[in-house]
């Protein structure tokens, strides 16, 4: 997934609804839900999956493009999985949200300054580094991703990597 | 008590009621044949897997219980998957079992293996790959639990051949009861009653409207709330349609029936939804066949939607009150809330809307033309026979096309369960084997399959299944030499340039096709043959019978809405335009 244009984080936090399932951590059920989403037309921008603290079950976190399709049909379809146990749709307003990307941007010579005060003002982090690369991680809001990586182009971007976002309410909502 | 998982899969669907298996065994399934010749179950060997399942979903829909059917791996299963969506679009519960190579085997290409859960993970509400044998009795509960509640679905159980193989120590497992309280299913919360407060402002809806309409779906019979209905519909004297999923569910003969609407549905039934100002759908989910093009449909109705499945709310038409719930608990609270209101005092002044479709109703009849002497049958003529000559509660099985709308239109059901289609996937072939299966289930009933000749040529090999269990089914077989319901599109829609749809009246000879496998059967040219023939087969009960109906190939089924276009565009028969 690529975001370009200084108006995309806005328009991305429109477009893209955050979905988080709490599924039975049982065999093909990845493929279940992935399967719904092909055979109803649904398009995922991203997926997240991983067990919970409780290991009877998984939570999977969609991004799900509304202006493709209606959010409700999503969610109603999904609930009709038998291994689907719990459906929640979190807003941005009502939710923290966080991914990572790792990215792997040129860095040679006299560009490398500039690159260290970019990870510094994004709280990003050097995880890997030779004579003329670096690699950087940073996990943030989506949005803030997305600024990231349209000022890491002006370096070069060799490789890159992101997760898909990960949500959970916020504590007042 | 230490059983291995073929005893156990075996105890376990007597346990669940199961009283008949249609299937064929294979390889991988051979294990569970074994332990099925001292159980009291009764199974029904097939001559095709597609077979086991139509039959499965016959049985299920004349008696209501949960059909099964047994069939291996590979292309046993493969064979399966056509009935398997044909019941997931038609919700039909059934349970499919399949033999499934040893655990071990799983993913190595190994003989007759496929990937059965996940072929069919898109047609069935539910399926499971039962790895250990210790949880066969559960899953076997789980998978009637899924089938038979909430909206009704095909379940397939996938069992590796290890697990049942009494030859393999991973089929040793010990017996227990599989009661609810083993189930594990954290996800599975089907509806039942609906919001009290949603039924109060659909009563209100309801008591204001001057054009409703009882958009009655299949959804009525699944939650056989045939009576509940029926009690909604006289309170409030509101006409009801029936769709071709729902035929029987309120009778053809009731003054408020209005009988089928849709793309071959009456003039009356179609043009009242049209312009209806409230339709009330209950158990329906506005199929395109219904609905003609969208934005065309309907304009000037508010909608209540009731159904037992959310992800039917909305989906099509946006209802502007939504219930969520089982069919029989909601029209029942519905009726409650109504009579609450005032009953039939309190509804709006309908006499203007009543006046209007009786004028609809006399100007615009079903209708068609007689056949010329010298011409060949109208099957409307022989449905119109062959319903007048069979009992009221015949149960009418029907395949795919042409022969299916006339004998939706043509015959009268007056009671719940007697008409059995493939409403959803539309698949030839269903007629004869959900016959079958129909007739297992209620042995007692007249059960007649009508049928076209391009749908007879796809399943008639169960016809020797037929003969040999002694299954006493009658086909009425219409052969018009064509793959009519194509032949009527390319003639309307393709300028009479006919691709690929002649079959020929000659070949096969169906007569002694039928009489190969067992049957009585009879060639019928002529209207005066007709009412003997049907009285001859109505006597014979000890084997099926096929009355072959020489039919006009040219005749077309009307009212019909061309695909695409609005209901108002509505096609009606020549003679009344």
């Amino acid at each position: 997934m690529t975001v370009t244009g200084a108006a995309a984080p806005a328009d991305h936090d429109n477009r893209f609804h955050t979905i988080v399932t709490t599924v039975e951590n049982k065999p093909g059920v990845l493929a279940r839900v992935a399967g719904l989403f092909a055979r109803r037309g649904f398009n995922i921008e991203s997926l997240a999956v991983a067990p919970t603290a409780d290991e009877r079950f998984s939570r999977i976190t969609f991004t799900v493009d509304v202006a493709s399709s209606s959010l409700e049909q999503v969610v109603k379809q999904l609930d009709k999985l038998i291994n689907v146990v719990e459906i929640s749709e979190l807003s941005p307003t009502e939710s923290v949200e966080r991914e990572l990307m790792l990215v792997t941007v040129d860095a040679a010579g006299g560009r490398r300054h500039d690159l260290l005060e970019l990870v510094d003002d994004f709280r990003a982090y050097v995880l890997d580094a030779n004579q003329s690369q670096m690699m950087l991680s940073l996990a943030a809001r989506p949005g803030r991703l997305d600024e990231f990586e349209e000022r890491l182009r002006a370096f070069g971007i060799v490789q890159l990597q992101r997760t898909g976002r990960v949500a959970l309410p916020s504590l007042d909502s | 008590m230490d059983m291995n998982g073929g005893q156990a899969l075996v105890r376990a669907l007597e346990c669940e009621g199961v009283e008949v298996v249609f299937g064929l065994p294979g390889g991988a399934i051979l294990p569970v044949y074994d332990p099925i010749i001292e159980s009291p179950i009764r199974h029904i060997l097939v001559r095709h897997e597609q077979g086991a399942g139509h039959m499965a979903e016959g049985y299920a829909h004349a008696t209501g219980r949960p059909g099964v059917a047994m069939i291996t791996s590979g292309p046993g299963a493969t064979n399966g998957v056509t009935p398997l969506c044909d019941a997931y679009m038609d919700s039909i519960p059934l349970v499919c079992i399949t033999g499934q190579v040893p655990y071990a085997a799983i993913g190595t290409d190994a003989f007759q293996e496929c990937d059965t859960t996940g072929i069919t993970m898109s047609v069935t509400k539910h399926n499971f790959l039962v790895t250990e044998a210790q949880d066969i009795p559960r899953i076997i509960h789980e998978a009637f639990h899924i089938a038979t509640t909430g909206r009704p679905g095909p379940v397939l159980v996938d069992i590796p051949k290890d697990i049942v193989d009494p030859r393999n120590p991973r089929s040793a497992m010990t017996w227990y009861e599989p009661t609810d309280d083993i189930m594990e299913l954290p996800g599975y919360r089907p509806a039942t009653t609906g919001d009290p407060e949603l039924i109060r402002a659909a009563a209100e809806m309801i008591c204001t409207a001057e054009r409703p309409v009882i958009y009655a779906g299949g959804g009525i019979l699944k939650a056989r709330a045939a009576a509940e209905l029926l009690a909604l519909a006289e309170l409030i004297d509101v006409p009801v349609v029936t769709t071709l999923m729902a035929r029987g569910c309120f009778p053809d003969s009731h003054e408020l029936c209005l009988g089928m609407p849709g793309m071959h549905g009456n003039y009356t039934a179609v043009t009242a939804m049209q312009s209806s100002d409230l339709l009330i759908a209950l158990g329906a989910r506005f199929d395109d066949r219904v609905t003609g093009r969208l934005d065309g449909f309907a304009p000037d109705a508010k909608v209540v939607h009731v159904d037992i499945d959310a992800a039917e709310l909305g989906k099509v038409r946006t209802p502007d009150v939504a219930i969520r719930g089982d069919c029989k608990l909601v029209i029942a609270d519905l009726v409650e809330a109504l009579r609450a209101c005032g009953g039939i005092d309190a509804q709006a002044d309908r006499r203007a809307w009543r006046s209007q479709i009786s004028g609809w109703q006399e100007r615009y009849p079903l209708t068609y033309e007689q056949s010329e002497p010298g011409e060949l049958l109208k099957p409307q003529y022989v449905l119109e026979v062959l319903r007048d000559s069979t009992p009221d509660d015949t149960i009418v099985t029907s395949g795919v096309g042409q022969h299916q709308m006339w004998a939706s239109q043509y015959w009268r059901f007056d009671h719940p369960y007697t008409w059995i289609n493939s409403g959803g996937l539309g698949t030839m072939g269903f007629s004869v084997p959900a016959a079958i299966g129909a007739k297992v289930g209620m042995p007692d009933r007249m059960v007649w399959a009508v049928d076209g000749d391009g749908c007879f040529q796809m399943t008639a090999q169960e016809l020797v299944t037929a003969s040999m269990e002694r299954i006493p089914i009658k086909v009425a077989l219409f052969n018009n030499a064509y793959l009519g319901m194509v032949r009527q599109w390319q003639e309307m829609f393709y300028e009479e340039r006919y691709s690929e749809v002649y079959l020929s009246y000659e070949i096969p000879d169906y007569v002694k096709w039928a009489e190969a496998m067992g049957c009585v059967a009879l060639r019928v040219e002529s209207p005066e043959e007709v009412a003997p023939a049907i009285n001859k087969a109505n006597e014979i009960d000890d084997r099926p019978v096929v009355l072959e109906f020489r039919s006009e190939a040219g005749e077309n089924v009307f009212p019909m809405v061309p695909a695409g276009q609005s209901n108002s565009d509505i096609v009606v028969d020549p003679s009344q335009r």
